[in-house]
Formats: structure tokens, C-alpha cells, sequence
């Protein structure tokens, strides 16, 4: 470990699925994280959850031995996120949500701070026109769980600038993780393919072809995927499934993204998949 | 979600009487004692962590520090033993 070692300050704003996977990965790397979402209650549970997510870490070996945690605050306004070095979005994939909170960080920090977004399918460039210095916004796309796995995606927007690229990439070294970067398309490259074939595989579902565990039980056995598409769906909360295949489908007009009937009827009757207990599968209880 | 409070015995044949029939529930696999759940790709990384939690709420236990590693967990046996040893450490406590 290098001496110079710069001092990341992490402010995460959204306290879901993402923004605690995020957090549990840079308190576990000994960075300090202030965690914004909106409510009290909602940030209490948040809590709960990045401590239950540090510990998943810690018995998967995922956290480097012998370093000190780093410290968790969490507020309810975005004021306590200006001190910080590096600001990381990880609200609903909806670009009027999106909207307003990356113009509301924009404004409380100064320049030279990282903007990332953990956006899903929302191009870097739209969301470029909603903060002040576009040059210092960049896509960052953590995998769920983002404390086991290592590889992210980074996006480099047209208006990204050098200065922020280099600065991510010191932010994600020091995180342990490694990065591919790849440029602006709605989607990107993960869930562009990604996104697709879960639609497909819940169509097929849907369809009768073949039940969930079948689909699954294919890809994984025929194709190696180490989780088939509906048990990664799961993972990923099929409310958020659905919204990034329509950001999907409303920019690329292709008809293998727009959610299929079957992820709908689960998203409306709030089986949101792990996070509930109930998805594509029955997880029995609510794991963290 | 943790209904059945039923008090289970903690001898190591009843721990791991409890956990086959859990594992069979819930991975719908009835597994030898000594099967290598993760190397066998029967259980996933997210399955551990449900194993951490429903030990400690099984038998009123702290899986904490280096404890905390999924070797304690790969194995029926492994998990039997963490549970006694615990739990024997509580006993030890209560005791003093």
C-alpha cells in the first residue's frame, strides 16, 4: 500500500440496493461515507443493511485484512454531502429523480469534487446537462453485491474530462476493484446485453417454454453463467429491472426491452425479488 | 419470519440433524454431512450470509470476528462444530 495514499471522502445519495452495496464496499476499504437518502426511517434501515453487508463481506474474505473500518453517517440533506471528495448517485433509475438530485449535488459541492452516477441505462451525456461542471461527471456501474465483485464499468461521457477520469480511477483503486471503461450508449455494454435477455428469459416464462428454475438451470449449466438471468434479475429488484428497460426501450425503440407482462404483474404486486422475499423466486425471508 | 422458537437441543447430532433437514428446505438437497456446500455449487455466496443469520437466530449465538470466515460454513459438520463451540463459550461465561 502506497503512503500517499490520497483522502477519499465518500458522500452516497440513495440508500437502496446499490447506495448500501456501495457504502458496506468503502467503509469495508477504511473510506469514510456520509449515506443521503430522504427519510429518516428509510436511512435506519440502511444502517441495519450496510452492517449486515460488511459482515457478508467479512465471511466472504472480501475486505483487505487488517484495515480499519471507515465511518458511516447518513443524513437527510444533501448540505452534508458538499464536504465530500467524490459524490456517488445511486437513486431510482428515473431521469426526473436523477434529474434533481444530481442539479441539488451539483450546487452544494465545489469544484474539483467526482460526480458519479451508478446510473443503469441513463446515457452519462443526458445527465451531463443537469449538473453545473459536466466535465466532472462520470458513469461508474458497481455489480450487486459491489463488495464481491470486482470488475465495474466505467462510462466516460463525451464531456468527461481527463481530470475526473484519472480521479475515479484513483478512487477505484483504492476501493480494491478493477475497471473497463467503455463510452456513452444508453445501457452501456452490461445492460445492454444484460437487460434484453432477462426481458427474454421472463417472456419465456411467461410463455410457458419453460419454468424459471429450466431458463436458469440452462444458461448456468449449458452456458456457465455462475447465476442464470432470473435469479440475477432477483438481485438486481425487478422494480429497477423494469424502469432501466424502459430508459431502454424509449432510446432505442427495440421491442426485446420493453418489459414483458410477467416482470409488470410481479413489479405491481410488489414481488420485487430479494429484496422482498419474493421475485422470480421465494427467498422465504428478507435476507438483510 | 423466525416463528418457530422451538428450543433445539445443542448436542452436535441434533445441530446437525436440524441443519440437514434447513438445507434440504431450503436447497432442496439432502446433503452428507462432510459435502463441501459452496466448492459443489450447491449454495451460493448469498446463501452463506442467510446460513450466518439462521444459525444465530437457531441457537442464540454471535458469529463475530474470526468466526466470521466461510469455512465455518462449508460443511455441515463445520457449522455443527461453530455452533457447540460457541455456544460452549456462552456456557463457559454463564458460568463464571
Amino acid at each position: 500500500m502506497s503512503a500517499d495514499k490520497p483522502d477519499h471522502r465518500l458522500a452516497i445519495v440513495g440508500a437502496g440496493v446499490m447506495g448500501t452495496n456501495i457504502a458496506a464496499l468503502a467503509i469495508g476499504h477504511g473510506l469514510p461515507v456520509v449515506l443521503v437518502d430522504v427519510a429518516d426511517a428509510v436511512l435506519a434501515r440502511a444502517r441495519r443493511t450496510v452492517t449486515q453487508k460488511l459482515r457478508h463481506a467479512q465471511l466472504m474474505g472480501a475486505l483487505p485484512p487488517g484495515r480499519p473500518h471507515g465511518e458511516l453517517m447518513s443524513s437527510t440533506s444533501l448540505d452534508d454531502a458538499a464536504d465530500a471528495t467524490t459524490i456517488i448517485e445511486a437513486v431510482t433509475e428515473l431521469p426526473e429523480t436523477k434529474a434533481k438530485v444530481l442539479a441539488g449535488v451539483s450546487a452544494v459541492v465545489r469544484r474539483g469534487t467526482t460526480l458519479i452516477s451508478n446510473t443503469s441505462c441513463i446515457p452519462i451525456d443526458e445527465m451531463a446537462d443537469w449538473v453545473t461542471r459536466a466535465d466532472e461527471l462520470v458513469g461508474v456501474h458497481f455489480m450487486n453485491p459491489s463488495y464481491l465483485i470486482k470488475m465495474v464499468e466505467v462510462i466516460r461521457g463525451p464531456r468527461t474530462g481527463e481530470a475526473t477520469m484519472a480521479a475515479v480511477s484513483g478512487l477505484l483503486a483504492s476501493l480494491g476493484r478493477e475497471a473497463l471503461v467503455v463510452r456513452d450508449s444508453p445501457g452501456f455494454v452490461i445492460n445492454r446485453l444484460l437487460h434484453p435477455l432477462i426481458n427474454s428469459a421472463a417472456m419465456l416464462v411467461e410463455q410457458g417454454v419453460a419454468s424459471v428454475e429450466v431458463v436458469d438451470g440452462l444458461l448456468e449449466g449449458c452456458l456457465g453463467h455462475s447465476t442464470g438471468p432470473l435469479r440475477t434479475a432477483d438481485l438486481i429488484g425487478l422494480d429497477n429491472l423494469a424502469d432501466s428497460l424502459n430508459v431502454l426501450y424509449e432510446r432505442r425503440a427495440d421491442e426485446s426491452c420493453r418489459p414483458c407482462e410477467l416482470l409488470l404483474t410481479k413489479v405491481r404486486e410488489g414481488n420485487l425479488g430479494r429484496k422482498t422475499g419474493r421475485g422470480f423466486y421465494d427467498y422465504g425471508e428478507v435476507p438483510s | 419470519m423466525t416463528a418457530e422458537q422451538t428450543i433445539i437441543p445443542v448436542t452436535a447430532e441434533a445441530v446437525e440433524a436440524a441443519l440437514v433437514a434447513f438445507l434440504a428446505e431450503r436447497i432442496k438437497t439432502e446433503v452428507a454431512p462432510d459435502r463441501d456446500l459452496f466448492s459443489s455449487g450447491l449454495a451460493s455466496s448469498m446463501f452463506a450470509m442467510q446460513l450466518v443469520v439462521h444459525l444465530e437466530e437457531s441457537y442464540d449465538i454471535a458469529v463475530v470476528g474470526p468466526e466470521l470466515k466461510l469455512d465455518n460454513f462449508r460443511t455441515v459438520q463445520a457449522m455443527t462444530g461453530l455452533v457447540l463451540r460457541l455456544r460452549g463459550a456462552a456456557d463457559a461465561v454463564g458460568d463464571g
